[in-house]
């Protein structure tokens, strides 16, 4: 396969928008936007892709860790506000890279959205005037996921405003001076990436309510494996990634090329519905977006003291197995679908676990501002099970405190399509669908939306369990809780790994609490990708430049690899030159062909061309294809010997002349001359015929005649 | 190319719904696997043998797939039978909810028959669970992949929790069998709804053929205001339900009568369906209607304020009550137990759905207004109950089966699971008013459906670029249609386009614009130009050399 070497184009964050390359409007190209933070589950990777002209974005998520450049939001007058002098107080701005790239992309036809966090930066987007038409794609969960959150980000956001006032004019005052410079440092802290200057224009001021309900109106939900069309061309289906409750992968097939969007995924999950990598066979091009190598998990395990399998190893046994030209099929699923992940998942879990109790027993409480859902559905339904064997003396409460607590607890339990296996077993066996609904029945689990809600005083109890936002620290009802206990060296505060804990604790220093810091499988393990690949059998792979070393090319692979890297647009090959297109019976028996030689015939054809879910049809016109057998192209020379005897079948009456008055090309131009049935001039050359006559009927039958001693159609 | 459509069952009558639909390539689906109420002997059952060739005896490489549209025992009830008395164990196919559902109704059927009725076990309680765990779960909207050429997708139908409509698709055949559908949204469930597909054949219920219905909401309040006299008066309202649909609806809708009406008299639920089944319902919520999904982590509607479990010893208790009893239409089992006690009183009241099987008691009751039933030759019951009729039906009406027609646009129509006579008025309506064939084959007719093929071809870039549109005229939003909307879902039209297609042996056929052609064939052209003879006699349009072939194109056409 050849391909057409990538070219680079100015980072997206300048001025100029990212284009097509050329005029041609049928190549696909592919920019990446950002790629996330942290490995991206809270922060996924986005691209910009055009294919057959439209102008798709995949996924806009917010980058939250610019948060940790702001202080808390204080808890009143008196309270002080531990190490943080040099972080700013005011109300926050967000940064979503994504959101302003491609509102300076000018226009997005479509956003395909891959998980909840992959919608948290839209509103910034749909919120502009450019983007009235953009069209959402999203899993109905993540869809329900992305807007709670949404919701609760803007609810805890208000804590500022109340505190600060409301931004009266565009710039806040800490835009300037020394303030600004501790924040690009910070914010260079985060982003790694040499970006000059750019860091501070992908900040922006939150939504609004009215912005998040604005942009869920131009989202379309879809089901897992449901195919919908976006504008004819693109058929686009999600499939399960397994790595969150309704978060997809997806196909896009265009009439010429298929592509595998995929981000993040878990091949057997302990809550979601599992990878579905079999609906992706066969798909042209992968567009791998999995960044979770770079969450640096495993060296946050091993301090954990985990055991876990050095990662070198599982690569290298895998490249013995799978290298191997007899690839077997069934082998690499058996590989890639082992139990191994749920087992570290639940072993981490249950780690997590033996800390909880361990704290609770020693007389202090726990703090778990984790952002994951499937984890805290997991934490919860495991500490059920522990706290039941544990015969602990006096019942410790859980509680959950947000403002969406109540709706994602209930929401959770009415979702069996979006659940793995075992649990939609539950539903068949009328089992509640996770271990929560227990907890809640018994009244060990109470849900609040706030600090300040109605019961929870009276319900409250020390020690207890607290799952609440946010994982920043910076809002909601966490950062009132760490100020409670953080002196407290019995108490025990869960955080996950990868927000730069130094900076995200500033603000609560000195420390006495106790800090687990925790790390969860968030992607496709190193080891699995290359088998991965081998079963999805693409021509073309478009991955990260960065990970290269992770997935290194050689010979004995039948497909190739582009490599791409934030802010460059490459340009995908054609996958195919040509269109398939249908063609109705009705059509094919309105065809009159014409035989050219033994192997050859063609026919002229006039058609309706529809396309209808990504396939070009010809349908039969209304007004009926012209039945008259006129050739209107012809082609090669016609034999002057033939013409008499071509005339005279027809019953025409000529003559040759070998006039020389016209001054004749070299190639001795033929005229003949014609007297029945009516006057005509026929003048032949090799590459011309010219018909002189007045009569249309003459006419027609001189051109009959001729028609059947030259090639045309 | 042809379908083959063979009525197994429900053709010509309500019951034992089964069609057999043959594609190309032999390809077999069975749509619902359902049961007769109404008789007891093999007419019971749809009668499989005719899918097998002569001689064969293996079911599972006579069919691709079954798939059930919902679990009413008509178009589940002969599931357990075919799989694990006939020995079928191809994929089975049915949406979370009528997986989830489905065993209770046919448990709770099952022993109605045996430990009732006293008849011989047809199947057993593990064979219904063997059976269940074969079966392969399905969402709406999804395309599932049954094999490499034939894929299914269910579509929400309202009726019952769960029930689907099914599209089915191999090559470019496909057809829609709807089961049973509602076109209006009722207390817990929405209206049926699908896409503008293009379909070869619609076969599609017929229950209410011709009916029209108006208001639902004045037919609510009716029966409200039956119950309500009747409890009032003192009496017992009897209502025969099976024990997942309709009793829900009912049970919402006397819920709420109740907390607005300061209500105390007691709403009874017959065994321990009640709390089991709600359970499921619970969890299947994003199955019913959109304004429960809406409110339900506020107020869940299946949280029923005044129901309360009944036991078998209140029967001869004394005073006003209501009491939802299994099975539906009195088949048989508790309902029929209550009903022999409570039938003879005027006080009190019977309702009954606004369809009874033909054999049951419920049946009898609606034809006439029997004084005596006979339950046989020793048993029979004075009837001097009030018997109410619900006139709303989980079931479209004719004009529901109209528009759905009408919106699908298929070449062919088939109806099944309707009376004959209403068939036929209806056939004759799609025939006339929609211009579609239409037919209502009886049990065990096979019509043949002839289809469409496309060829598939290839076409040049600039073919397809040249008679492209501009984008902008197609307004995304209108792609997603439901009902309303003039094209399929996700159609384009790209105007009319000309070109020469080009066969080769051994290649594709493809199709290139006209100046592609010579190109493609290594040839030069061969100008032919028409020109005056006389040049004065004649008005000459055209002398320049670029528009003289373009001359020659138009003098030939325009004559
Ligand atoms: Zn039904």
């Amino acid at each position: 396969m050849k391909l057409v070497s990538a070219k680079l184009l100015p980072s997206p964050s300048l001025s100029r928008a990212p284009q097509a390359p050329d005029a041609n409007a049928h190549v696909t190209s592919q920019t990446c936007l950002d790629t996330g933070v942290d490995g991206g589950y809270y922060t996924p990777a986005s691209h910009l892709l055009e294919v057959e002209g439209l102008r798709i974005l995949l996924d806009c998520p917010i980058d939250l860790s610019a948060l940790t450049a702001f202080s808390a939001v204080p808890l009143g007058a008196s309270s002080s506000s531990g190490d943080a002098e040099d972080l700013i107080r005011g109300v926050p701005y967000y940064r979503s890279p994504t959101a302003v790239a491609a509102a300076k992309a000018g226009r997005i036809d479509a956003v395909l959205v891959s998980s909840a966090t992959g919608l948290l930066g839209l509103p910034f987007l749909t919120r502009l005037p450019g983007f009235a038409n953009t069209k959402v794609y999203v899993t109905e969960v993540a869809a329900r996921m992305g807007s709670l959150m949404m919701r609760e980000l803007v609810e805890m956001h208000r804590e500022f405003v109340r505190c600060y006032g409301p931004d009266r004019d565009q710039s806040p005052v800490w835009m300037e001076g020394e303030k600004l410079k501790k924040l690009m440092s910070v914010l260079q802290k985060i982003t790694t990436e040499d970006e000059e200057n750019n860091n501070l224009a992908a900040l922006v001021s939150l939504y609004s309510l009215d912005n998040i309900e604005e942009c869920m109106q131009k989202t379309q939900y879809v089901k897992y494996g449901e195919e919908v069309c976006f504008n004819g061309m693109l058929m686009l289906k999600a499939s399960s990634s397994g790595l969150e409750l309704g978060n997809c992968v997806w196909t896009i097939k265009g009439p010429r090329a298929s592509m595998t969007y995929l981000p993040s995924s878990i091949f057997v999950s302990a809550h979601a519905l599992d990878f579905d990598y079999s609906s992706l066979k066969g798909n042209d091009v992968i567009l791998f977006s999995d960044f979770s190598s770079l969450n640096g998990m495993y060296d946050d395990n091993k301090k954990m003291g985990e055991h876990i399998v050095d990662e070198t190893d599982i690569l290298l046994a895998s490249n013995s197995v799978f290298r191997d030209d007899g690839m077997d099929e069934d082998e690499t699923i058996k590989f890639l679908c082992s139990n191994d992940d749920i087992a570290e998942e639940i072993e981490r879990i249950s780690f997590i676990c033996s800390c909880i109790i361990d704290a609770i027993n020693s007389g202090g409480s726990v703090l778990i501002p984790i952002g994951r859902i499937g984890i805290i559905l997991l934490l919860l339904e495991h500490m059920s099970e522990t706290l039941h064997s544990s015969n602990m003396k006096s019942q410790v409460p859980i509680f959950m405190i947000s403002e969406t607590a109540e709706e994602i607890i209930t929401f959770t339990n009415a979702l069996p399509e979006w659940l793995c296996k075992s649990r939609q077993e539950k539903l068949f066996s009328c089992e509640p669908l996770f271990g929560h609904v227990e907890l809640l029945k018994e009244g060990k689990l109470s849900l609040f939306s706030h600090l300040y809600s109605k019961g929870l005083l009276a319900a409250w109890k020390e020690p207890c369990i607290v799952f609440c936002p946010h994982w920043s620290l910076r809002h909601g009802p966490a950062v009132h809780l760490l100020h409670r206990w953080r002196a407290d060296k019995r108490c025990l505060l869960v955080l996950e790994q990868g927000v730069d804990a130094e900076l995200t604790l500033k603000p609560f220093m000195p420390l006495a609490i106790q800090v687990l810091g925790c790390s969860f499988l968030s992607g496709i393990k190193v080891g699995k990708i290359d088998p991965l690949l081998g079963l999805l059998k693409p021509k073309l792979i478009l991955f990260p430049e960065g990970q290269k070393s992770l997935c290194p090319a050689t010979d004995k692979q039948p497909w190739s690899f582009l490599y791409y890297s934030k802010g460059k647009t490459i340009e995908v090959p054609n996958m195919r030159e040509e269109f398939e297109v249908r063609m109705t019976t009705e059509v094919a028996f309105g065809l009159q062909p014409r035989q050219l030689d033994k192997t050859t015939a063609v026919a002229r054809l006039k058609a309706k061309l529809l396309l209808s879910n990504g396939q070009y049809v010809l349908a039969a016109a209304k007004s009926e294809l012209d039945r008259s057998e006129r050739h209107l192209l012809h082609w090669g020379t016609v034999d002057a010997s033939c013409i008499p005897s071509a005339l005279q079948e027809k019953g025409i009456v000529c003559s040759f002349s070998a006039d020389a008055d016209y001054s004749a090309p070299s190639d001795r131009e033929r005229v003949i001359s014609i007297t029945s049935p009516g006057e005509a001039l026929v003048k032949v050359t090799s590459e011309r015929t010219t018909i002189y006559c007045d009569d249309e009927e003459t006419a027609e039958r001189v051109y009959d005649a001729f028609r059947s001693i030259c090639n045309g159609i | 190319m042809a379908i083959e459509c063979l009525v197994l069952g429900a053709g010509q009558e309500v019951g034992k719904s089964c069609v057999v639909v043959t594609f190309g390539g032999g390809k077999r689906v069975m749509f619902d696997c359902g049961m007769h109420m109404g008789h007891r002997d093999s007419r019971r059952y749809p009668d499989f043998d005719r899918l097998l060739a002569d001689g064969a005896a293996d079911y599972t490489a006579a069919i691709s797939c079954v798939v059930i549209t919902h679990f009413h025992l008509d178009h589940i009830g002969a599931l357990p039978y075919f799989t694990e008395v006939c020995g079928y164990h191809g994929p089975v196919y049915m949406t979370y909810p009528t997986k989830a559902l489905a065993p209770l109704m046919l448990e709770d059927y099952r022993k109605v028959m045996v430990d009732h009725r006293g008849e011989e076990e047809q199947y057993s309680y593990e064979d219904i669970l063997r059976c269940m765990r074969k079966v392969i779960p399905l969402d709406l909207k999804q395309t599932i992949q049954v094999d490499k050429d034939l894929s299914i997708r269910a579509y929400y139908a309202g009726h019952v929790l769960g029930a689907a409509m099914i599209y089915a698709k191999v090559g470019d055949a496909a057809i829609v069998y709807t089961g049973d559908y509602n076109m209006t949204p009722d207390r817990h469930l929405g209206a049926a709804q699908i896409d503008r597909l293009k379909l070869d054949l619609l076969i599609t219920e017929s229950t209410y053929a011709k009916t029209v219905r108006d208001s639902k909401h004045a037919r609510e309040r009716e029966f409200l205001k039956a119950v309500h006299k009747c409890v009032s008066g003192g009496g017992k309202v009897l209502i025969p339900a099976f024990a997942l649909g309709r009793a829900q609806e009912l049970c919402i809708l006397l819920d709420d009568y109740w907390e607005r009406m300061n209500l105390k008299i007691p709403i009874y639920f017959s065994a321990g369906l009640t709390i089991q089944a709600n359970m499921y319902y619970k969890m299947l919520i994003g199955w019913t209607s959109q304004k429960i999904k809406n409110s339900y982590t506020v107020h869940n509607p299946f949280d029923f304020k005044h129901v309360c479990h009944f036991e078998r010893s209140f029967i001869n208790n004394p005073g006003p009550c209501v009491l939802f009893a299994t099975p539906g239409m009195i088949s048989g089992g508790f309902s029929l137990e209550v009903f022999k006690k409570w039938a003879p009183s005027e006080k009190n009241l019977v309702t009954l759905p606004g369809y009874c099987v033909a054999g049951t008691i419920g049946h009898k009751l609606m034809s006439g207004k029997p004084t005596r039933i006979d339950i046989d030759k020793d048993t029979h019951i004075d009837v001097r109950c009030q018997i109410h009729q619900l006139s709303f039906s989980p079931h479209t009406d004719s004009k529901g089966i109209m528009d759905l027609t009408e919106f699908l646009s298929p070449s062919h129509v088939i109806l099944v699971h309707g009376e004959k006579p209403q068939m036929a008025f209806l056939k004759e309506r799609i025939e006339s008013e929609l211009g579609m064939q239409c037919c209502y084959p009886a049990n065990n007719e096979t019509v043949s459906i002839p289809t469409s093929q496309n060829l598939k071809i290839n076409a040049t870039e600039k073919f397809i670029v040249s008679f492209c549109m501009d984008e902008t005229e197609n307004d995304p939003q209108k792609q997603n249609l439901n009902f309303g909307g003039d094209m399929p879902q996700g159609c384009r039209t790209e105007g009319v386009a000309e070109g020469v297609l080009l066969m080769e042996k051994s290649k594709t056929p493809k199709i290139l614009r006209e100046d592609e052609l010579l190109h493609s064939l290594g040839m030069e052209t061969h100008f032919v130009h028409f020109e005056p003879l006389h040049p004065s006699s004649i008005e000459v349009k055209h002398t320049g050399e670029s528009a003289v072939q373009q001359s020659s194109l138009e003098h030939l056409d325009c004559e």
